[in-house]
Parts: structure tokens; sequence; C-alpha cells
């Protein structure tokens, strides 16, 4: 079967698993729910694979037509070329995996069908975004992934507090779209089309100095990109999104959603390489949004929210990559967190689950020798985004910081600290968790287990990824012929990277910043091993924290200060609102035209006296008006 | 100044004169008599237009007849001065506004009204008042009025039986 | 003949239909004005007699007699009419015992 082909039917895999589940899946065994829906994920990643294997150069693939007017036509039209398929195979194959993980983890959940629904629906709508080939596609599959991860996030929403955080991240989404939309706006207004190849055409190579517009235009796609990838200002809606199920955390807040902002910056690489304004406002936002999210991950004592913020600031240090203009070692970066954190985060879930439930590393301790395989893939997790040498953490970290270098020797000592802070966190989790000795209750230590294959499979599979993930791009000091493999593979056929100069150093310089790298990883995970392994610290409550500790715990109080700005003045002003204009406007007006209507009728009725003589009066003034009436008709 | 303006207009100001009594005096059987002596007044106009007919006619059906039930009744219900009811001043007040309105509407309405000369064939001629005229243009042009009114007068007459007479009897 | 038309000789028709209009006016007035019963009967036939004033005049004044002739029926109206009238008020005064119509206030309900 030809791409033409093939990856419609990869789109629509998923949409058939969701509507099939959706349909009858509650009267199905939750075996089959399972079955199917992870079949069909399977599927759609074998014919990513095919597509993988025979694409040469990019195929657009034309849907259908959905608005032709005059001056611009959308249509529903697909892309495939590298960085798109590039995007299915990571959405398909960890997808996969995360709903193999599923089928064990969400076993006792009453509402098994309905989540492999919303995850099926979920991919669905990522790869529309990443398959589509205008910006309204991509848009559309925005918007979709939103929405799924609304629907996910809120899946227990039986506990109100759930629902808060799935509103939460629906809004801050919200506000970055609406960037994006004007972004969008404003390239139809300026160029009059919303598809790549005819904007990339428009664009590179221009003689008009577009950088005006194009700043314009990519601010607004950035604001976007910040709202759905979690930077700062609005990025508090990721650590809370934790609230829902594991999974979700994993495949949504790991993998594939908050890559969906580098994705789009990718992208538009011609637009934001024309646009240095705006790319200074992305490295600058990003590198501190790498440092604070670190900074606040130091303190955070539920497991999951220790991998949120380490999230969030992986995903700053790859909008410094996009601001210095590294767009495929950012891809590179996506790639290899998209393995070590969607482990990390199924790790995470297998410790919960063995934990009964339990998600605060204070209650655990010593679980490596009662967990061994989850203990092994964390290790293996945790140690891939440390930098530790040759993993393939260490190669896509190692290739941005070396960017850096050149970019600006500040730069790269900031990028050092945040990767430090990385490691110092994670390896706080990591020996809190595993190592020392148990600190729950008997319960809990009585039901630790490992989970079913169908958990710890996956784990094992991405761990075995995340050890040699660093293939795909390795740096040219060795295997010259398959080095900056996946570089080379971009730049074959996705518009405008193949005129992006390389700029990292080369040879000897590159060699020494690893070197370097790799001494401060190292370094650092002996540290740990003996402040939080050997000597059997426990993280202290919060009450008793004090200093930065106390504020990093409390997050930078990030969510008081948006409460204070935001939060509580739209809440006066509803309130306001509410009583001025509603209860004393509205409200009055409405009851008042019936109101009005009642006494009107009270004072009509007062005309039927019933009384002849009153009758009479009313009869000659009827008459009166009569005659006036045929008076002015026979002069006018 | 002919004679006949001077007489025309004299006996339009009593007619009106007296139509204002009517309606103004306070003792019914007072009004009874000058509305009598209105009907009068409005015989001598016709007379003077040569209506000779319904001069007569008027005399006989309204002065005789009809004032002359009024007057009946009246008697009959025995109504005195003090029995005449009196209606506040605000309904006085309004009346007396809508009659003025509604005359100086009317006299607008009127008052510049185009009215065709008629065309005049030779002399004209004076005996279209008389019984001999009409009566032919009755009973050929206006026959089947004529009919219809015996059977006006007949229902009218059978309503008025019916309705003066005692319960106890009709049901009898 | 003695009498000419009377409208040969000045008098326009504008002073009958002065004189038509007023009579019916004052008639109107005396129905608003007066409240007793049988009086108001007598004013709506001196309305009616307005009418039949001005359409005698006009009826001398074009020369036709169908004028004249509509009089006449309007005579006969005007007596079947007051005759019942007068007899609906008889009953009215049996029960009422009185002819004030104000007191006639069933007209609603």
């Amino acid at each position: 079967m030809s791409v033409a082909q093939l990856v419609p039917l990869i789109i629509l895999l998923p949409l058939i698993g969701a509507l099939i589940n959706g349909t009858v899946g509650k009267k199905l065994p939750k075996a089959v729910v399972g079955a199917i829906a992870t079949g069909v994920m399977a599927l759609s990643f074998g014919l990513a694979l095919m597509v993988f294997s025979q694409l040469d150069k990019a195929v657009e693939i034309d849907l259908f037509t959905m608005l032709d007017t005059e001056t611009f036509s959308l249509h529903a039209r697909l892309l495939a070329d590298n960085l798109s398929v590039w995007m299915t195979l990571i959405v398909t194959g960890v997808g996969t995996l995360i709903h193999l993980f599923s089928m064990g983890y969400m076993k006792h959940d009453a509402g098994y069908y309905k989540f492999f629904v919303y995850l099926n629906l979920f991919i669905f709508a990522m790869l529309i975004l990443v398959l589509g080939s205008n910006y309204f596609m991509l848009f559309f599959g925005w918007e979709g992934v939103g929405i799924c991860s609304y629907l996910l996030i809120g899946f227990w929403y039986g506990d109100f507090k759930n629902t808060v955080a799935a509103r939460k991240a629906f809004i801050m989404n919200r506000i970055g779209d609406l960037g994006l939309l004007i972004g969008l706006f404003l390239l139809l207004f300026n160029f009059g089309t919303l598809e790549y190849s005819e904007l990339s055409a428009a664009i590179i190579g221009s003689k008009v100095d577009l950088s005006t517009i194009l700043c314009g235009v990519t601010l607004c796609l950035f604001i976007g990109a910040t709202g759905k990838s979690a930077q700062i200002p609005l990025f508090t809606w990721l650590p809370d999104a934790m609230a829902g199920p594991t999974p979700v955390s994993a495949l949504i807040h790991a993998a594939t959603m908050v890559t969906a902002g580098i994705f789009l910056v990718v992208r538009s690489n011609y637009m934001f390489e024309l646009a240095p304004m705006t790319q200074d406002i992305m490295l600058y936002i990003g590198l501190a949004t790498s440092v604070v999210a670190a900074i606040i991950a130091m303190r955070q004592n539920d497991i999951k929210k220790v991998l949120a913020y380490s999230t969030v600031s992986q995903l700053g240090m790859l909008f410094v990559a996009l601001g210095m203009g590294a767009y495929t070692a950012a891809m590179f970066h996506v790639t290899t967190h998209a393995f070590f954190k969607a482990l990390l985060f199924l790790g995470s879930g297998s410790v919960i689950h063995a934990m009964s439930d339990e998600q605060d590393i204070r209650q655990m301790g010593g679980l490596r020798k009662k967990i061994p395989v989850t203990h092994i893939t964390f290790l293996i997790g945790t140690l891939a985004i440390s930098g530790f040498p040759l993993l393939s953490g260490f190669y896509s970290k190692d290739e941005i910081i070396a960017h850096a270098f050149t970019h600006g020797t500040w730069l790269y000592v900031a990028l050092m600290a945040s990767a430090a802070l990385t490691a110092v966190y994670m390896f706080r989790l990591y020996f809190v968790t595993f190592h020392g000795s148990f600190r729950g209750t008997h319960e809990q230590e009585h039901h630790l287990h490992e989970g079913p294959p169908s958990m710890t499979v996956p784990l094992i599979v991405l761990a075995i990824l995340s050890v040699f993930g660093g293939i795909l791009n390795l740096p040219g000091i060795w295997l010259h012929n398959m080095a900056h493999w996946m570089s080379h593979h971009f730049e074959h056929n996705v518009a405008g990277l193949n005129l992006i100069k390389h700029t990292a150093p080369e040879g000897n310089m590159a060699l020494m910043l690893m070197i370097a790298a790799s001494v401060m990883s190292l370094v650092i995970l002996v540290v740990c091993y003996l402040v939080y392994g050997k000597k059997n610290s426990v993280p202290v409550a919060d009450a008793q924290l004090k200093g930065w500790e106390k504020w990093s715990a409390n997050k930078l109080y990030f969510d008081e200060l948006y409460n204070f700005l935001f939060v509580r003045p739209a809440e006066w002003l509803s309130e306001k609102g509410s009583h001025y204009f509603e209860s004393m406007f509205l409200h009055r007006s409405v009851v008042g035209v019936g109101q009005l209507i009642g006494k009107s009728g009270d004072l009509v009725r007062k005309w039927q006296t019933g009384r002849t003589d009153s009758y009479i009066l009313w009869m000659v003034l009827g008459l009166i008006g009569l005659v006036v009436y045929f008076l002015i008709y026979k002069y006018y | 100044m002919s004679t006949e303006l001077i007489i025309a207009t004299v006996l339009g100001g009593l007619t009106i004169g007296s139509a204002l009594m009517v309606v103004l005096s306070h003792h019914p059987v007072r009004s009874v008599l000058y509305l009598i002596v209105t009907f009068f007044l409005i015989t001598a106009n016709y007379v003077l237009m040569n209506a000779q007919f319904i001069a007569i006619v008027n005399i006989i059906v309204y002065a005789g007849a009809i004032m002359v039930l009024f007057l009946f009744v009246l008697m009959l219900l025995n109504l005195s001065k003090e029995d005449e009811p009196r209606s506040s001043l605000f309904m006085k007040v309004a009346a007396a506004m809508a009659a003025g309105v509604l005359f100086l509407v009317l006299f607008a309405a009127l008052k510049d009204a185009a009215i065709i000369a008629p065309q005049l064939q030779g002399p004209h001629d004076e005996s279209m008042g008389l019984v001999k005229n009409l009566g032919h243009l009755l009973f050929t042009k206006y026959v089947l009025p004529f009919e219809v009114s015996s059977i006006l007068f007949i229902a009218a007459m059978v309503g008025a039986v019916l309705l003066a007479k005692r319960d106890k009897q009709i049901i009898e | 003949m003695v009498l000419a038309t009377i409208f040969e000789s000045g008098v326009g028709i504008k002073f009958y239909m002065l004189l038509a209009t007023a009579l019916f006016v004052i008639g109107a007035f005396g129905v608003l004005y007066r409240k007793n019963a049988i009086i108001l009967l007598m004013c709506i036939e001196l309305m009616l007699n307005a009418a039949n004033l001005l359409l005698v005049a006009f009826s001398t004044y074009f020369g036709k007699a169908d004028g004249q002739l509509f009089v006449f029926f309007i005579m006969v109206v005007a007596a079947a009419e007051a005759t019942v009238g007068l007899s609906i008020l008889v009953l009215v005064f049996r029960n009422a015992r009185s002819v004030d119509i104000r007191l006639f206030n069933k007209l609603k309900d």
C-alpha cells in the first residue's frame, strides 16, 4: 500500500477503536475493550513503520475541501514528511505501550471502557495535529487534544479536586489557544493561506522584509505553545494535571501533548528564523521555566509531581534549544524525553499500584527489593534523564548544551545548572523511593507486589529504548557514517530545516563538553547516594521547612500569585456583575415585562365599566376620531 | 338680504334654541314639550323647502305619535323633578367637551366640502315634494323597502306588546 | 308658484349643513349629558331628525326626490325603535324602580 493510502488509515484506526469502545464497550468484557484499543494502536504503529520505510519525498494527501471562497480556502489535507511521520511513530509507539500498561493499571476501575475511548480519541486528535498539512488541521488537533486532556485529567470526577484541575488545565490551554488563533489569523491576513507548503514557498527566500509580520505571527504562535507546553506563565496546570490516572500523565503530559508546542515551532522553523526577537524571548522564557521548575521539583514529595515539574523543566530546555535555532536537536530530545519520561511515569504508576495508591515518597522506601523490575527500569529512566554517560538522555541533552556553548557561555552555565538540578531532584526521588527502609503502613507493605506483565513489558521496552535511543543522533565524534542520522533525516524533506546552518561545536570542543557533562552527572549521583541513599534521610514534613526549601515545597507560590492576580478579580467581577447586572437590571427587566403587562392589563380593564353612559361617551369619541382620520386622509 | 334668508335664519336659530332647551331643562316633561316645539320648527323648515309630504308626516308621526308615547311613559313612571339623576361634574364637562369637539370636527370636515351646484334644466320643479310625486317614486323604485318596513312594524309591535306584558300573563 | 326653491333665493346649502350638524351635536351632547333614560331616547330622536333635515335639504338642492323618500323610511325606523325602546324602559323601571342609566351597569361580565 502506498503512503497516500496508509496515512489516512493510521489516523482512522484509533477513531474506529474509540467508536467501537464508545458504543458497545460497556457491554464487552474488559479484556476485549483493552485488546481493541491497544490492538488499534499497535496496528497504527505498524502502518506508521511501513510509511516510515517507504517515505522519500514529502507526500501531500488531499482528503476533502472544507471551505472554498474567493479569498482563501481550507482543505482537509495530510502531509507526510519525515517530521510528521516521526511524530506519528512516537505517538503511536509510545501510545501502544501506554495502552498496554493501562490494561493492567486500570483493571479495577469502573470506567475502564471510557478510559480507552478517551485515550483513543486523544491519539486520533494528536495524529491529526501532527499529520495535518496546514495550520487549521493543526489547530483542530490542538483543540482535540485539549478536550481529551480535560476528559482524562478529570477522569475520576467523583472527587471535585480532579475536576478543578481539569478545568484549570483547559482554561490555561485556552489562553494559549487565543494566541495561536491570533497567529493563524495574522498568517491568513498576510499570506492568504494556512498551508505549510504555500507558506514556506512564500516566506523562504522572499525578497520582501517580512520580519515585523513574522515577529507578530511567531510571537502569537509561541504564546500558543506556552499554553500547550507549559512554559512560564502558563505552566501551573501541568502539576495539577497529575490528578488524572498515571497512564494519562505518561501519554499526554510527558510524551505527546506537551510536545505539540515544540512541534508547532519546528514546523514553522522558517518563520522563527526570520524573527530573532521571538527566538530570544523563547530562549529566555524557556530558560526561566527550566530553572524555576527544577527549583520547585527539589522539595516536592509526591512522586508524580516531581516528574511533572521535571517535564516542565525539560520543556523549558527544549524551548531554549528552539530559541537557538537547534530544531533537530530539539526533536532529538523530544524523542528521548518521550522514552524516558514515559518510562518514569509508567514506573511511578507501577510504584503507586504496588503501594496501593500511595503517592507520597515519604511513605515509601526500600522498594528495590520488593518490585525489582520497576526498580531497574526506573533507575534506567532516572539515569537517562540525568544525563548519565552514553544513555539516550545524555546525547540529546548534550547536543542542546553544545549549541548553548556556541550561543554564549552564560547560557551554557545556566543550562548546566538546570541539568544539575535535574539530576539532583531525580536522584533524590529515586533514592528516597527505592532505598532505605520501608516507611509505609503494614497494610501497604503486605500488598507490595510487582504488576502484571501488561505493566512490566512496556517498562522494559521503554527502558531499552532509553538506553539505546542515543543512536538516533550521535555526535560526530565516533561512528561517523551513522552520526547525525536524525538531523539528516529531517533535513531531507522538511521545509526550512535544510537551510539551517549547524552551529554546534565539533571535534575536540564537543568531546570536552561531553566529558564535563558526564563528570557533573556522575558527581551528583555519588553525592545524592551519600545524602539520600546511605544516610537514609527522609524528607521532612512541609511544616518544618525553612528558607528556599519552603519556597520550593510551596511551588514558589505561583498558584497563590495567579489566584491573587487573576482568579480573585475575576470572581469579584462576576459577583458584582451578578449582583448589579443580573439581579438588579436583567432580572428586574425580565420580570418587569411581565409585571408591565399585568399592570397595563389592570389599567385597560378599568375601561370596561359596564355602564351605558361611559360606553356612549367612548362611542362619541370614537366617532370624532374617525371623522378626524378621514379629514386628515382627505387633506394628505 | 332676501325674505327667505331672514326667515330661514330665524327659524334655524329658534330650532337650535329649543333643541338646547330640550337637553338643558331639568324637568323631564318640559324637555318633552320643548322637543315637540323643536319638531314643529323642523316642520317649518320642511315647508320652507316645499317638502310638503315630509312636513305633514313629521307632524303626524313624530310630534303626534312618538312624542305622545314619550309623554305617556313619562306620566306612567310618574317622575318628579327630584328624581332627576344628577351626574358628576367630571361627566358633565366631559360630555360638553366631547360634543364641542364633535361639532368642530364635523364643521371642519364639511366646511370646505365642494358641493357641485346642480344643473338646472328649465324652470325648477317645485312640485317635487308633493305627495303625488313621492308616491310614484315610492311604489316603483322603493317598493321593496316599503314592504319590508311593514315587516319591521309587525316585529316592533309584537315586541312592544310582549315586553310590556306582565310575566305571569306570558307564562299563561 | 308661491315658494321658489329656497336655494335660489340666497340661502346656501351650507346653512342647512350647519344647522343639521348643530342639531346633531346637541342631540349627542344630550345623550352624554342627561342620565334620565327617557330623555336619552328623546335626544336620539333629535339626532335622527337632524339627519332628516339634512337629507331633505339635499334632496331639494339637487332636485331629486330620493332623499325625501329616505327620510320617510328613517321615520319608520325611528317610530319602531322608539316603541320598542320605551317598552324595554318600562320593564326595566319595574325592576329597578329608577330610570337612571348609571344603574344599568350589567353590560360587562
